[in-house]
Formats: structure tokens, C-alpha cells, sequence
């Protein structure tokens, strides 16, 4: 029997906000997280500037034990721990358990395991001090660190996957911990993804000439999607979970809910038709959007928002109007669209989730965030889907249905369809 | 040192690794730090290798496999020490 997913918790740890109140604050306010980075301008980089989390390492004693504590230094394992078990509470769970979660099971995503954590270990073997490692440097490299350090703290005992698809892992996380409980496998899943953007992962995309560079002694103007002098993204560190419950038992406990995903679609353009290891295949996004929206069990038509990928490259255009496609829009009806990371810059496997959980804040606070940056829209944008579905104020309005998608290296495509929970 | 000034300054050692505080300020030769002071196993290399730096010494694998109480790991820390 197909069952009904929703949203029971959210945690956020965005550089725009750490937890739901203040990311739904910086939200309506378009509340840049991009801070200037000195130590990226010394490296000599071309950008300088990042999307970084306020946060504050000792805070992470309320949420793992003195023992686990001592030893971690992985931030994105770090911003992980905090942001799942943030949506645990707020979900109303019980963190302690002496028996395991049966029922409950963790797909947790990153991009790439703790390069910091690595570092040490590559500097200490080829100084001939291997055994001067200890015990807690596998558990931080490995690239299912995150979602162990979350199973464990909490007992969850199910499925257990460690999830990774570049820029679309968020997105593809939470879809797949969907697809688990609408099959019958569990009865709550906890799922989202982290990214910590160290010096090494940025100084990769630095080289690759895909990063905004000119607007280094201007922060907060660095990361422009769409916009004419939009020249790069801006890397960006962080994470978000949720835990998404099969509908009987959510009502049965009598959990806050916060909208249900009707459904969704992944898939690869194959890298043909235009796609290729960092550029999509157009007809690849179109049939995700349109197999989510199938899925979903709507008419295309019924989206009323759309949260882009949307980075700032030469991509936005052509993802607009992958969308129009998808959605079987015109300039006239083309659904209000914004992308997070004109805020917070573009956080890889993090995007997906933290962009996810703005997509339900939309729902359950009845608005559209602003695009910030968005001054000088390109032209070429305005012609294809109009001046009024890019607000760069905030939108009071009704959101009954909101379309997620993100896309990433290696041409992989996620879509999410989230509805206002109506029994 | 003493075996009682080696004792004080072993619990410094261990207090990262253990959430039993009440077990570790009453620790004597006999106490286990496994059982009693429910240190994970896999956490005992990391006490091997934070004493080795505070006592300036190395501890061998024979010597690290008999310290599994804190007499034990008393004998091999004074005798490594008597050692350098």
C-alpha cells in the first residue's frame, strides 16, 4: 500500500541563521549570510568571500556526549549532528533510547569527507607517525561519518545510507528517505545533508574559474543568480534535516505537521545532449520536473513557487527555462521563483536541504523570499519569464505547492514537489 | 613519581574519555577501564597515545595490551619512565 510522507521537523544550520526562527527571520528580510574570508584572499584565490555558518563550536555539547565531543573536529560532520538532531526536537522526539529505532532510519549526504581530517592523517604518515592517529581519525574521514555520528546519537536503526550526487544530494536525500516510507520499509526517516566548504574543496572550484570574484570588498553583493552581472557562485557551508513521518502514525501521535511531499523525480541527462560532467543535459531537467510533478499527482500548473538551483553562472537562463518547459509555462504565468543562494551562497550537497526547508517555511508562513541582488536583472531573463515571478522583496501569498530541484556535477538532476498539508 | 602522583595525574588522561565522573574521581589500582569506567575499547589507543606525549615516553603493543586496569597501566607508564 502507497503510503502519505510528511514533514513532522526541520533543523537548519544556514550562514544566513542557525535554527528555524532565525533562518525564517533572515529569510523574509533577504539576509545575506556571505562574510569576506581574509585567510582565502592570503591563499591567493580569486574569490574571497564564502556563505559561513555563525557557529559556535562549544554549543555542540548539547548534543553529542563529552567522550564524542572530545576528539571531533570535523565541521560538516559537526553542522550534520546539530541540524539532525535540531529537527528531532522539533519533531518532538525523544533523543534518549535504550532500545533501537527499528522503524526509523538516516540518509544523511555530504560531497566529500573531512579534508581538514585527512589532512592530518596525510601530514602524520609521511612523517613517519601513523600511530600517533589515534582512534577518532577514520570515524571523521569516512564519508558516512555524518550519518553515523546521527544514528548512533540517536538509535535510529533502519535503513542507514550515506548519500552523495554533487549539488543535487540535499534534494535527492530527503527523496529518497520519501520513497522509503511511501513503500512501507519505514515509519520515520531522518534526512537531509551537510557540507563543510574547507580551503582545499574551495580552492578546487577556485580553479576551475567558476567563482564570483569581483565583488570581494562587497560581501553581501557577491552571489547575483540571475542577474546581468551575475559572474560565479560563491561557496557556501552548512546544513538541514527533516524528519519526514508516514502520515497514520504522525496523526495518531498527534504531531505538528509542518506540509507533506507529494512527491518527486531523480535522474541524469546522461551527459548527451548538451549535458556533461558539469553542465546539464536540458532534456534530462525537463523529464525530472515533469516525472516529479507526475509523481506528485498535480497539474503543473497548480506550482505556485519555485525554488531554483540557480547558482549565478551562465546556467541560470537556460534552467529558467528548463522550468517553463517542465512546468508548461509562458512569460504571462510563469510561477514566482527565487534561489536561497543569491543569500547564502551555494552550499554543494548542503544546498538542497537547507533550500528545502525554505521551500516549507513558504508553505507554513504563507510568503515568497525575496531574490537579493537582483538590482540589475539580466535581460535576457526578464524576456524569457517576465520582471514579476523574480520578486526581490518579499511576497506575502498562499503557497499550497512549491517545486525544489537542484542539479549537479556529473549531470544529476533532483526535483521535490512539498504541498500544504490537507487531510 | 610516586604511584599515587602517576594515579592523579592518569585521571587527567581518562576524564576526556569517560562520561562516568563519579567512577573516575574514585578510581583505584583495581579499577577497570572498561568495565568500570565504561571507556569504549576503541578509545584506550587514544589514552596510550595522550600518555605517551604527557610522560614523554612510548609505549610498545606488548606493554599497551596489559593496560586494561589502572594498576596495570601504572606498571607500564613507571617503568617506562624508569626506562628514558
Amino acid at each position: 500500500m502507497s503510503r502519505r510522507v510528511v514533514i513532522t521537523g526541520m533543523g537548519v544550520v544556514s550562514p544566513n541563521g542557525i535554527g528555524l526562527p532565525a533562518f525564517l527571520n533572515a529569510l523574509q528580510n533577504g539576509t545575506s549570510g556571505i562574510k569576506f574570508m581574509p585567510l582565502y584572499e592570503e591563499l591567493k584565490f580569486s574569490c574571497h568571500v564564502a556563505g559561513m555558518p555563525d557557529f559556535v563550536w562549544d554549543e555542540l555539547r548539547d548534543y553529542i556526549s563529552e567522550v564524542s565531543f572530545y576528539g571531533l573536529k570535523a565541521r560538516g560532520v559537526a553542522y550534520g549532528i546539530r541540524a539532525a538532531l535540531d529537527a528531532w526536537d522539533d519533531a518532538g522526539h525523544q533523543r534518549e533510547t535504550d532500545e533501537p529505532h527499528w522503524d526509523t532510519g538516516c540518509i544523511f549526504g555530504n560531497s566529500i569527507a573531512d579534508t581538514e581530517a585527512m589532512k592530518n592523517v596525510i601530514a602524520k604518515v609521511d612523517h613517519k607517525e601513523a600511530k600517533k592517529l589515534g582512534s577518532r581519525v577514520v570515524e571523521q574521514a569516512m564519508n558516512s561519518g555524518v550519518t553515523s555520528y546521527i544514528t548512533g546519537r540517536l538509535g535510529l536503526a533502519n535503513k542507514s545510507i550515506t548519500n552523495s550526487a554533487a549539488c543535487a544530494t540535499g534534494t535527492q536525500s530527503i527523496l529518497m528517505g520519501y520513497e522509503y516510507i511511501k513503500h512501507g520499509y519505514a515509519t520515520r526517516m531522518l534526512v537531509g545533508s551537510t557540507e563543510h566548504v574547507d580551503t582545499y574543496v574551495f580552492g578546487a572550484f577556485d580553479s576551475m574559474r567558476v567563482l564570483s570574484r569581483k565583488y570581494n570588498d562587497q560581501p553581501e553583493k557577491a552571489s547575483r543568480p540571475m542577474s546581468a552581472t551575475a559572474a560565479g557562485f560563491v561557496p557556501g557551508s552548512g546544513a538541514a534535516a527533516f524528519v519526514l513521518e508516514d502520515l497514520e502514525y504522525a496523526l495518531a501521535r498527534g504531531a505538528r505537521i509542518y506540509a507533506e511531499i507529494l512527491g518527486g523525480a531523480t535522474n541524469s541527462g546522461g551527459q548527451r545532449g548538451g549535458g556533461s560532467m558539469t553542465a546539464p543535459n536540458p532534456t534530462g531537467v525537463t523529464r525530472c520536473i515533469v516525472d516529479a510533478v507526475k509523481a506528485a499527482g498535480i497539474d503543473p500548473l497548480q506550482v505556485d513557487t519555485v525554488s531554483g538551483h540557480l547558482t549565478a553562472t551562465l546556467a541560470d537562463k537556460l534552467e529558467l527555462q528548463n522550468w517553463m518547459t517542465g512546468l508548461n509555462r509562458t512569460k504571462e504565468n510563469f510561477p514566482l521563483t527565487n534561489s536561497l543562494k543569491s543569500m547564502i551562497g551555494h552550499s554543494l550537497s548542503a544546498a538542497g536541504s537547507i533550500e528545502s526547508v525554505a521551500s516549507v517555511l513558504q508553505i507554513v508562513h504563507g510568503f515568497v523570499h525575496p531574490n537579493i541582488n537582483l538590482e540589475d536583472p539580466n535581460p535576457e531573463i526578464i524576456e524569457l519569464v517576465g520582471e514579476k515571478s523574480l520578486p526581490t522583496s518579499m511576497v506575502k501569498k498562499e503557497i499550497n505547492i512549491a517545486a525544489k530541484a537542484n542539479f549537479g556535477f556529473g549531470d544529476v538532476n533532483a526535483c521535490l514537489i512539498f504541498a500544504k498539508f490537507k487531510n | 613519581m610516586t604511584r599515587q602522583e602517576i594515579l592523579d595525574e592518569l585521571k587527567k588522561v581518562l576524564n576526556p574519555y569517560t562520561t562516568d565522573k563519579e567512577a573516575l574521581a574514585g578510581i583505584t589500582e583495581d579499577t577497570d577501564l572498561i568495565k568500570d569506567l565504561k571507556i569504549n575499547s576503541a578509545n584506550l589507543v587514544d589514552i596510550i597515545i595522550d600518555a605517551e606525549s604527557k610522560y614523554d615516553i612510548e609505549i610498545d603493543y606488548d606493554s599497551a595490551d596489559r593496560m586494561t586496569n589502572v594498576g596495570s597501566c601504572i606498571d607500564v607508564i613507571s617503568e617506562k619512565m624508569g626506562q628514558a
